[in-house]
């Protein structure tokens, strides 16, 4: 019973972009392996991580990459398949063109193979300050109700997993240049229209308001095209846009609604 | 002695100064300089390159018709001309091309990757921005220099310069590129500053910046083609 996998005698070809160290050099490997119904990206990866024997038969390591919990929430698994970048677990092989070209998301680091570092999108997490402060030294009762219409919109913005697949999309995100990109841009929104999150906009508008923030967006909108989670990211930043245009009035010219 | 060191140290400290205030102001204020650069790309230029287009087009009513057109700047005093096409032409545009060129080599593109309308769109801006900057030197180096140096700016010097078939297409370009430039330019303007929200109106803007494109590459191919 332990090996009662389905054999259809059929196979999958896969062609993955290796490296072994965080600055090495890249080769491509040839892979096939069983085909199983329902596979996806990550059980093929699984194969060859038990079997690291490529398609000429000659023994290789495994492949690395990064994956927690299968099911597109945590997006750790996001890597670049077939020229998209997309989450390797909700990534099904029966729709996909073979071979199917596994790549990390280079607008990252690479750390191994399909392992990337995600920690500049982390940092600017921290940067925009992507949280409500509710802590203080005496309990401070409810806060604001939230209008139901908003919350309903809010919450699309709230499914960001910080996968990274907007950052690899964006022509602006890279190495040679700083911009914060999109996903942390749209948590700005959404810890903007918290109605207690909203007591500290004007510090988050700030925060973008710096180098390397809102304003290097180019409006090329492949993060909206590419977003797995389908949040409207082009649409967070118009109206950041529009806020930060407020803000920089309210800046210098003064105003008593910094926070409200 | 003691009177020039004291005058050193003025000069010093003032140079001081300045310097300070400059990277104070440099400092962490790309915000604002992206925010110049896009309204600067809508005013004064853009709307020198509709003024400039337009005076253009009356070449398709004749020679007299253009030369009287143009005559008309002579009426204006030099040296406040000099003040109006610096202020208003020049240092705009300087900084806007400048500025321009590290933005679009700050892009890495990737339309093979995602060939959406948008994004073809950010390319084209970006290759006919590069562009611009070759063709306005050039441009400028042909006719206000060359006035500059005591050339008369009139009818017979774009005939002159168009009667090579290589300029002529090198301007049509040139012109097609500026007109694009500025059309999609005023679809980015409307996002940048939190005109344009909603996908809705990001699309009717498309429409609207496609048709002002196609109306002013119309006014300003033809006024080219009224010099051949």
């Amino acid at each position: 019973m332990t090996t009662a996998v389905e054999t259809t005698g059929r196979t999958v070809k896969l062609e993955i972009q290796r490296q072994d160290n965080p600055n090495g050099s890249t080769r491509w490997e040839k892979f096939e392996v069983p085909y199983r119904p329902g596979m996806n990206v990550i059980s093929a990866l699984m194969y060859i991580q038990q079997n690291p024997v490529t398609a000429e038969g000659q023994k290789t390591s495994p492949v690395t990459w990064d994956s927690n919990c299968l099911e597109e929430v945590c997006g750790a698994c996001s890597m670049v398949i077939n020229g998209r970048p997309r989450q390797s677990c909700s990534t099904l092989i029966d729709q996909l063109e073979q071979p199917i070209r596994l790549e990390p998301m280079r607008t990252f680091p690479v750390v191994r193979d399909l392992q990337v570092d995600r920690s500049r999108m982390f940092n600017a997490l921290k940067k925009v300050k992507a949280w409500v402060p509710i802590d203080g030294s005496y309990d401070l009762g409810e806060g604001p109700r939230l209008p139901e219409r908003k919350r309903q919109w809010a919450y699309e913005l709230s499914k960001c997993m910080t996968c990274g697949v907007c950052m690899e999309a964006c022509p602006n995100v890279s190495e040679k240049s700083s911009f914060i990109g999109p996903a942390p841009l749209s948590q700005v929104r959404l810890f903007n229209t918290h109605p207690t999150g909203a007591m500290n906009k004007d510090e988050r508008l700030e925060a973008i308001m710096g180098d390397g923030g809102l304003a290097n967006c180019g409006n090329s909108q492949n993060c909206v095209a590419a977003c797995p989670k389908g949040i409207p990211l082009t649409t967070s930043i118009a109206s950041l846009n529009r806020s930060t245009t407020v803000q920089m009035f309210r800046n210098f010219f003064g105003s008593d609604h910094m926070v409200d | 002695m003691i009177e020039r060191l004291q005058n050193s140290d003025v000069i010093l400290a003032t140079v001081f100064k300045v310097l300070r205030g400059v990277t104070v102001l440099s400092k962490n204020r790309e915000f604002y300089w992206r925010r110049l650069h896009s309204l600067l790309g809508i005013i004064p230029v853009g709307l020198f390159l509709v003024f400039h287009l337009s005076l253009n087009f009356t070449a398709t009513g004749g020679e007299e018709n253009y030369n009287n057109a143009t005559g008309m700047m002579d009426l204006i005093p030099h040296w406040l001309l000099l003040i109006v096409e610096w202020v208003v032409i020049y240092i705009p545009i300087l900084f806007h091309g400048l500025y321009g060129i590290f933005i679009a080599f700050t892009a890495t593109h990737n339309v093979k990757r995602f060939g959406t309308f948008r994004n073809w769109m950010f390319a084209i801006q970006r290759f006919t921005g590069v562009f611009l900057v070759i063709f306005i030197a050039w441009h400028i180096f042909q006719t206000r220099v060359q006035k500059a140096l005591g050339a008369e700016v009139e009818f017979s010097m774009m005939e002159e310069i168009v009667a090579n078939p290589w300029m002529l297409a090198f301007y049509i370009v040139g012109i097609v590129s500026a007109t694009f430039h500025l059309s999609n330019g005023i679809w980015a303007f409307l996002v940048s500053w939190g005109i344009t929200q909603s996908p809705k109106s990001q699309k009717v803007a498309s429409y609207v910046t496609m048709v002002f494109f196609v109306l002013l590459s119309i006014v300003g191919v033809a006024a080219i083609l009224a010099f051949v």
